[in-house]
Parts: C-alpha cells; sequence; structure tokens
C-alpha cells in the first residue's frame, strides 16, 4: 500500500514511530504522480525539490509534521504559481505572499504540495472549465470528477496524495468529493480565514479540506479554523478540538430530512442510498424527522445572481495593468482592459461577469440584485427554524453521479441547476459535509450533512458515524 | 414563454470585456434562458424583508493602529506584464 494512498492519521502514527521520514511520503507522492497523473491529470504543477527540501526540515512534533497537503490552484502560496486554471495567469503569476490557510497550515507542520486543477477561478461544477486541462475521474474513468475542486478530490481519490485544500462557493469541495468518493468538508462562513484565497463570491467563498477519512476533515480543520487580522470576515470564536468526540455515535441525535430535497429530479439510485443511510442511523438510536425548507426552489436562481454579481467585481482586478495577461494589440487604455480580458477569460467566466454585470447595472439592480439579498434571508431563516428541530440534516450532494465528460456542454443552466443541494449552505453560512456511500455501479456517491453556524463537530461526528457504517 | 433579451454588447461594454460576434450571440441565448429561470424569484412575498448581504452579521471589525509589514514593491512588480523605475508602466492614459 503506497504511502501517498493512506489517511494522513496513519502516516502520522509511522511517522512519529520512525517507521517512515516525511521524505519518504514526499517522494511517494512525488513518484505516483510520475506513474498515473498524467491519465488523471489532477495536478497542473509541482515542485519536487522544494518539496523534498521542506521535507527534510519537518518537524514531527507539530499536529500535521512532515505531512504533504495538495493545494488547490487558486491558493496563494509563496513562490508558487497560481494560475486558478486561466490563460490570465498561466506562466505569469507567482504568488508574492502564502494565503493564512497556507500559513497555518506550515504553522501545523504540513508542507503545501503542487497546484490542483479547478475550474477557471473555480467556475463549475465539474472542472471542464479548467482552461489549461481535462480532470478525470479516478474512480470512474470517462466522467467528470466533479467541480471546482476537482483536481483535489481527483488528486485524493486517485491515491496521488492523502489530502488537499479546496474551495467552495456554491458545493465546490462537498460536490466533487461526493463525485469522486472522498470527504470534502465546506466549513462555516468565517471559520476560516479567506485572505490569499482569489476572490469569486466574497459572501460564499470558504476553504476547506478533502481527505480520505473523517478524522483527517477533523484534524486539518484544527489547523485551518481561526479568526485572522487580514480577513475581516474570520470569526474570532474559540477553535475547539474538532476530533475530539468524532467516535460518539449519534444515539439521542435528531437528523431532519427535507422534503424539498426528495423530489423528482432526483436519481432513484442516489435517493436510495441517502435513505439507506438515514435508516442506518435510525438503527443507531438517532431520531429522523422529516422537515421543510421552504425557499429551497429559489436557491438556484438566487445563488445565480449574487455569485455573478459578486464575481464580476472581484474579477475586475484582472485588467491587464497588475498581473497576469496583457493584450499586445491593446494601444490605449480601455483597449489594455477589454482586449487583455477577452484573450485571457474563458467562456464561463465571462458569461458569468456579463451575468452578473447585468443584475448589477443600473436599471436591474432593484429586480435582481435586492431581490436576491432579500430571498437570501428566507433562505437562511428556514435553516434557523429547522435547526431549532434538529441537530443536522441528511442530504444528498447532487441529484446524480458524475455525469460522462462533455455530457452537459453548451448548456450552462443544466450545470447550475445540478448545485440546487449544495449551494443553500453558502447563501445562509452553514457548514456541510460530504462523505462516501456505497457505490452504484462503481460510481461514487456522497451523503451531505448540513450543520447550523460553527456546527462543525455535529456534521464531523455524524460523519464519522456513516463512514464507520461501511468499514 | 420567451426568453428574456440582454442586450450582451452593452453590459460586455460596461464590463470591459470585448467579446466576439459568436459570443454575443451564444452568451445572449444562454442568458436568456438563464434569466429566464431566475425570473422565478418574482413570485416570493419580499415584503417587510431585509437583505442578507453577508452570511454572519458581522459590524465592523478593526485592528489596532499600528503599522505592520507589507508586501514589497518588488515582490508585487514581479508579476507586473510592463514596469519601468520600480512602477507599473501603462499606456498613455491623458492627452497631453
Amino acid at each position: 500500500m503506497s504511502l501517498a494512498s493512506q489517511s494522513l492519521s496513519s502516516l502520522r502514527r509511522q511517522l512519529t514511530a520512525g517507521n517512515i521520514t516525511s521524505r519518504d511520503i514526499v517522494q511517494d507522492t512525488i513518484d505516483q504522480i510520475s506513474a498515473r497523473d498524467g491519465e488523471i491529470k489532477a495536478f497542473l504543477s509541482h515542485d519536487p525539490e522544494t518539496a523534498l527540501a521542506e521535507a527534510e526540515k519537518a518537524d514531527l512534533s507539530l499536529p500535521l509534521g512532515g505531512l504533504p497537503i495538495g493545494i488547490k490552484d487558486n491558493i496563494n502560496v509563496r513562490n508558487h504559481p497560481c494560475s486558478c486554471a486561466s490563460k490570465f495567469l498561466e506562466g505569469a503569476y507567482h504568488s508574492p505572499y502564502d494565503a493564512t490557510a497556507v500559513i497555518k497550515l506550515r504553522a501545523a507542520g504540513a508542507i503545501p504540495f503542487g497546484r490542483l486543477n479547478l475550474d477557471e477561478f473555480a467556475m463549475g461544477s465539474s472542472t471542464e472549465n479548467s482552461a489549461l486541462q481535462i480532470t478525470q475521474n479516478p474512480k470512474a474513468p470517462g466522467h467528470i470528477p466533479g467541480g471546482s475542486s476537482g483536481g483535489s478530490a481527483a488528486a485524493v481519490a486517485g491515491d496521488l496524495i492523502s489530502a488537499a485544500l479546496g474551495s467552495d462557493t456554491g458545493g465546490s469541495i462537498r460536490q466533487p468529493a461526493s463525485h469522486c468518493g472522498v470527504v470534502g468538508l465546506k466549513p462555516s462562513y468565517g471559520r476560516v480565514s479567506r485572505y490569499g484565497l482569489v476572490a469569486f463570491g466574497s459572501s460564499l467563498d470558504q476553504i476547506g479540506p478533502l481527505t480520505r477519512t473523517v478524522e483527517d476533515s477533523a484534524l486539518l480543520l484544527n489547523a485551518l479554523a481561526g479568526g485572522d487580522l487580514r480577513d475581516s470576515t474570520s470569526l474570532d470564536d474559540d477553535v475547539p478540538d474538532y476530533t475530539e468526540g468524532l467516535e460518539n455515535g449519534v444515539a439521542g441525535m435528531k437528523l431532519g430530512l427535507p422534503k424539498e430535497y426528495f423530489t423528482d429530479g432526483i436519481d432513484a439510485g442516489v435517493r436510495a442510498r441517502v435513505e439507506k443511510a438515514a435508516a442506518d442511523l435510525e438503527a443507531q438510536g438517532a431520531e429522523i424527522i422529516e422537515i421543510s425548507l421552504p425557499h429551497t426552489e429559489y436557491a438556484v436562481a438566487t445563488y445565480y445572481i449574487i455569485a455573478p454579481a459578486e464575481a464580476s467585481s472581484n474579477l475586475s482586478r484582472f485588467d491587464g495593468i497588475r498581473y497576469g495577461n496583457r493584450s499586445s494589440e491593446a494601444d490605449d487604455i480601455l483597449s489594455v482592459y477589454q482586449k487583455s480580458r477577452e484573450e485571457g477569460f474563458g467562456s464561463e467566466v465571462k458569461r458569468r461577469i456579463i451575468l452578473g454585470t447585468y443584475v448589477l447595472s443600473s436599471g436591474y439592480y432593484d429586480a435582481y440584485y435586492s431581490r436576491a439579498l432579500k430571498v437570501r434571508t428566507l433562505i437562511r431563516r428556514d435553516f434557523e427554524e429547522a435547526f431549532e428541530k434538529v441537530d443536522a440534516i441528511l442530504t444528498p450532494v447532487t441529484p446524480e453521479t458524475a455525469p460522462k465528460i462533455g455530457a452537459a456542454a453548451g448548456d450552462p443552466l443544466k450545470h447550475y441547476l445540478a448545485d440546487i443541494f449544495t449551494i443553500s449552505a453558502n447563501l445562509a453560512g452553514n457548514c456541510g459535509i460530504s462523505v462516501p456511500l456505497e457505490p452504484i455501479d462503481g460510481k461514487p456517491v456522497g451523503l451531505q450533512i448540513l450543520g447550523p453556524h460553527l456546527g462543525e463537530k455535529t456534521i464531523l461526528r455524524t460523519a464519522r458515524a456513516v463512514e464507520a457504517l461501511g468499514s | 414563454m420567451a426568453d428574456q433579451t440582454i442586450d450582451v454588447r452593452y453590459v460586455a461594454k460596461l464590463a470591459r470585456i470585448d467579446l466576439s460576434e459568436d459570443e454575443i450571440t451564444r452568451f445572449g441565448e444562454q442568458l436568456g434562458t438563464i434569466m429566464t429561470h431566475i425570473d422565478k424569484l418574482s413570485e416570493v412575498d419580499i415584503e417587510g424583508i431585509e437583505a442578507t448581504s453577508h452570511a454572519t452579521q458581522l459590524s465592523n471589525k478593526v485592528r489596532k493602529d499600528e503599522p505592520v509589514g507589507g508586501l514589497k514593491p518588488g515582490d508585487f512588480l514581479q508579476n507586473a506584464p510592463d514596469q519601468a523605475k520600480g512602477q507599473l508602466r501603462v499606456p498613455k492614459v491623458v492627452d497631453a
């Protein structure tokens, strides 16, 4: 069993027992990538020399000492490239600083390793919108890995590395985790600093871990969580030990099944898996309660106003002046902006910038943007009321298992509608985790467990109970 | 119901992106379909509902007014498409 295919906690035990070294793990990761990432195409780049040098200096007394962690290519790591899988930045940008999440990983002893593919600027749910390469689903070749953190999910699922960071604006950690059969955690808004994450939807974005086990997810959250002076939306609330109480089980817990999530649009096999998981948890002493989240049907429309609006504003910094592409065709300042952006951005990014600019433009702002912010309040209240009745909510992550690569090409609305089960947690700011269930015809299926704001301990404990069912 | 029409050419100008004729046509059709779905929101009763612009209701968070280190000009300029004399160089903005 290769080192890169093991969990962080298992590697940690072997490291501290002196049976292996950090260098062994990093070297195995490098070897696995050379041998198999030509097929999977999860990594955009990696720097073996720097990683091996950092492994030599690893401090094994730290909680993640000597463990390499893959990094989604929209999170800044000092001196590493950061392309966001966009032509705009490809080959033209090296990070001058570490994101706070990376500083915290380093402080816990981990080694930030490589750059993982994504939908360009994290816009998409299949990683097909990467301008640089198409990533395969290692568990179902020919199918998408999900997205936008598709490289992160595929690297872990493909046994190239034990864990990776992703970012989740509307499901971009949980959905690829589900499609690839790994564990993906989106922390509550504000739990992890966004400083150094290339901004997409600032009121929605969160960095989180993709891992092989629930325990590893908790280990990484221990390192990542906490307030940060560089992100004024980060929360200073105490960071508990997320690994504590993981094995407490679900006896006595109240778990909700939202009736709006189990409609005709969901694949029968996916539905059966989720209902079986609920029944299994009930057999272990949880109380299963039907709940209602009445504004669910408006979530996609709300999200596809707010997220593109924020994106159109955030991506105005890519103007050809400060970094990245500057068009050689431009002859005045206006054409520098217009042509650099035309050349640098792919179709999905352009489409969302146009959509966001439109809903913010004079005459449409009130009808769309202001209205969406109010519907967002109703969606948030739905969850607040639900969490007065239940401790956590169980749902599918996606309506179907991973589609074939290219299946939804040219139909952006179809892609957007598939985000239905994940985007509400971003709009409400809640935490959510995807944990693998039994695959359908070899294709992974995830269970989503949603918790209240700062309810990470509850969903990790529930996820661990689900994970234990399968072992 | 016919899909809504968006003046993509005009919005692209606001967004400072040049688009090809093909993109203008394609985005017009795709965004029309998307806006038709989005129009679903018009049926929600939002009378008296406050807006949520952020998921956490934080008020201003301030730090002590003490200088801290930041990026050095060289760190920043390593990514600049064009530079001169330690500064970003841009095309002429003001006519003489």
